[in-house]
């Protein structure tokens, strides 16, 4: 059969899911009984009600009544290139000793975070990103770096030592 | 007086040229960063907060408050200007506002606004002042389980308000309060759900949260419509004064929403969405006067009365928190985030313990009306401006400041990883139409929510009941049901949808 309230649906299917999983996960702390309660006490229950709820949201969107509301398409190229842009973000200036990269700083991550998250907008252009990466890197390092004395590392290890 | 005296205390804080200084730059970054299409107040604290950490206390409070103001009348200018609204509150500005401008009166609907605010703004910040020392009386008499009921009653409120599914939203609630509840248990010291991954311990920033599912995930979810209904096109503004005789019109408009927001920013889950609702509503029910355009077709009372009661419910929903330390709304959650970093549990306490900062921040949310009138109604050629910046400048600023801004919180690249988790999180939840509102403010609460009811049950030997026999719980539970059964009633039910329907 054809499922005409896609969203209700699948976000029931989602909360029963997540509540089914902090209650699984539960029973692995202490329950103790309702005077006593033990670290696995109140996500058991609240756990449990969100599971149940969900299934409930579920079985409503199941009914043929209603109007459809199909999740449509998903935008694969934003969702990745933005977090992608976050998590180059992340690896360019806290470096990943795991692989041997050393950190790069603040400057180089910004510059590949805007880059890459511009990648995600209709009408790319890398020369305009450059310029705008160029401005927020010029800012950012005016702002945080010596306007709120934030601790970043600026620069490359190899550069700064 | 002592109402006199306390806000005497408050002002000789908050008037330091520093803290003035600090008001004045959170109301210029909140304005600068609310008038950017799309971006509401809880996105614009989020990623300001950060900004605040090496503040000291009062500083960092006021210029939250500032940021907060800021960003709310931010929403206001693109409601009016283009049919944008910022935020949920100010979706009933767009009805006329817009229609104002389209006609060529968008200064007088922006002056109406502004004015409005700041009206509404002095009544709320002397509802505060005047109600908060009784309420804070009344809060030491509450134990355990009655504050068990009222953050119960508190997320009944905010569901009720929240567009969509009743049902998906009380879920949002509950993935919120289990979210919550990572990371050590108090009690036992037992690590929950942090898979033996040292940074979960902490549990996950709420701040990475806020930014991930509000920033990031709205992003996506813009950047995956077609370009074209992005375009925002600017109406003219030529000239901001209003004339005599929107003044008259706009004045009594403006009493109603202060007086409607000031009461409706009090209840837990209240704050400056019902209230422009309300306003709006009862608005649209007065009869008109002769030679008056409907409401929906340029009314300047549709522009001043919900904007009144927005900001005056914005002014009172920080009585909830700063005397019972529960936070009624999504920018209140945060607000407790900034609290708590800076080592201040809100909560009854604070007014005895630390009379300067609580006294400074009522007077200093004064200041921050103040200057968001003389701020903002001359700068609105600015503001204007940035209206035009082409989304594609703007997203990979925003994604960059949600970037640096959760990693500067602890120095630690695992913030970082945990705002994209949850902006793929905010994106699946825009798909599924899952508002994610109540998830923030479950979020806040779970941990509370725990302690109280587990102190609750502890007292009275695991006895369930105790949270109906005890006179004030039971009754602020009554008043949670009945809110969910005036909802769930099928007349209320059909004139909520009509409501929603129409603001989208």
């Amino acid at each position: 059969m054809k499922i005409k309230r896609q969203r209700d649906f699948y976000s029931g299917l989602m909360f029963a899911v997540a509540g089914a999983a902090f209650a699984i996960g539960a029973t692995n702390y202490n329950i103790g009984d309702a005077a006593r309660m033990g670290p696995g006490y109140f996500p058991m229950l609240l756990g449990g009600i969100l599971c149940v709820l969900g299934l409930v949201v579920a079985a409503i969107a199941l009914r043929p009544s209603g109007e459809p509301n199909p999740v449509g398409s998903i935008a694969w190229k934003p969702l990745l290139l933005i977090i992608g842009a976050n998590l180059v973000f992340g690896i360019l200036l806290g470096g990943m000793p795991t692989v041997g990269l050393p950190a790069l700083g603040l400057v180089v991550a910004i510059y590949a975070l805007v880059v890459v998250a511009a990648m995600a907008g209709t009408k790319f252009s890398l020369k305009s990103a450059l310029v705008l990466a160029t401005v927020l890197a010029i800012g950012s390092y005016l702002t945080f770096i010596i306007g709120l004395s934030l601790q970043f590392q600026v620069w490359p290890t190899f550069i700064s030592g | 007086m002592e109402l006199i005296e306390h806000l005497a205390l408050g002002f000789e804080h908050a008037f330091t040229l520093q803290n003035l200084m600090y008001a004045f730059v959170g109301c210029l970054l909140g304005t600068l960063i609310g008038v950017l299409p799309g971006i509401g107040p809880v996105a614009t604290i989020a990623m300001l907060l950060p900004a605040t950490y090496a503040l000291p206390p009062v500083a960092a409070l006021i210029a939250l408050a500032g940021i907060y103001y800021g960003s709310q009348y931010g929403g206001s200018t693109t409601a009016i200007l283009v049919n944008l609204p910022g935020e949920s509150a100010s979706v009933v500005t767009t009805l006329d506002g817009h229609q104002m401008a389209k006609q060529g009166r968008g200064g007088p609907a922006l002056a109406a606004a502004g004015l409005g605010s700041f009206f509404a703004g002095c009544v709320g910040t002397l509802i505060l002042a005047a109600f908060a020392p009784p309420l804070t009386e009344l809060a030491f008499k509450f134990g355990p389980a009655e504050y068990f009921s009222l953050m119960v009653l508190g997320l009944i409120g905010a569901v009720v308000l929240a567009s969509g599914s009743l049902l998906k939203a009380i879920c949002m609630i509950f993935l919120g309060l289990l979210i919550g509840l990572i990371g050590t248990d108090v009690n036992s010291g037992v690590a929950r759900y942090s898979f033996d991954i040292p940074e979960l311990t902490d549990g996950i920033s709420f701040i990475a949260i806020a930014m991930g599912i509000f920033g990031y995930g709205e992003i996506i979810a813009n950047l995956s419509k077609p370009e074209d209904e992005r375009d925002v096109s600017v109406a003219a503004v030529h000239h901001l004064w209003p004339t005599a005789k929107d003044f008259r019109d706009m004045t009594p408009a403006v009493l109603r929403g202060t007086a409607l927001g000031c009461t409706l920013g009090i209840l837990p889950g209240g704050g400056s969405l019902l209230s422009s609702f309300a306003s709006y509503t009862l608005e649209k029910k007065l009869p008109l006067r002769p030679g008056e355009k409907p409401l929906g077709t340029g009314n300047i009372r549709g522009v001043a009365g919900p904007e009144s009661a927005n900001n005056a419910g914005a002014q009172t929903s920080f009585i909830p928190l700063l005397t019972l330390g529960i936070p009624g709304n999504p920018v209140m959650a945060l607000m407790v985030g900034a609290m708590t970093i800076h080592n201040i549990q809100p909560g009854p306490q604070v007014m005895t313990s630390n009379p300067d900062l609580f006294w400074g921040l009522i007077a200093s949310m004064w200041i921050g009306n103040l200057m968001l009138i003389i701020l903002n109604l001359p700068l609105i050629g600015i503001w204007i401006k940035l209206l035009t910046i082409p989304y594609r400048w703007l997203f990979p600023a925003i994604v960059l400041f949600c970037a640096i801004g959760v990693y500067s919180t602890n120095n630690n690249t695992f913030d970082v990883w945990m705002v994209g988790l949850f902006g793929i999180v905010g994106y699946i939840f825009h798909k599924l139409d899952c508002e994610p509102a109540p998830l923030l403010l479950g979020l806040i609460l779970g941990p509370m929510m725990e302690e109280n009811l587990r102190r609750a049950l502890l007292l009275s030997r695991g006895d369930w009941g105790v949270l109906v026999t005890r006179p004030i719980s039971a009754g602020l539970l009554v008043a949670a049901v009945l809110l969910l059964i005036i909802v769930l009633s099928p007349t209320v039910r059909s004139k909520r949808e009509e409501a929603f329907v129409e603001e989208g």
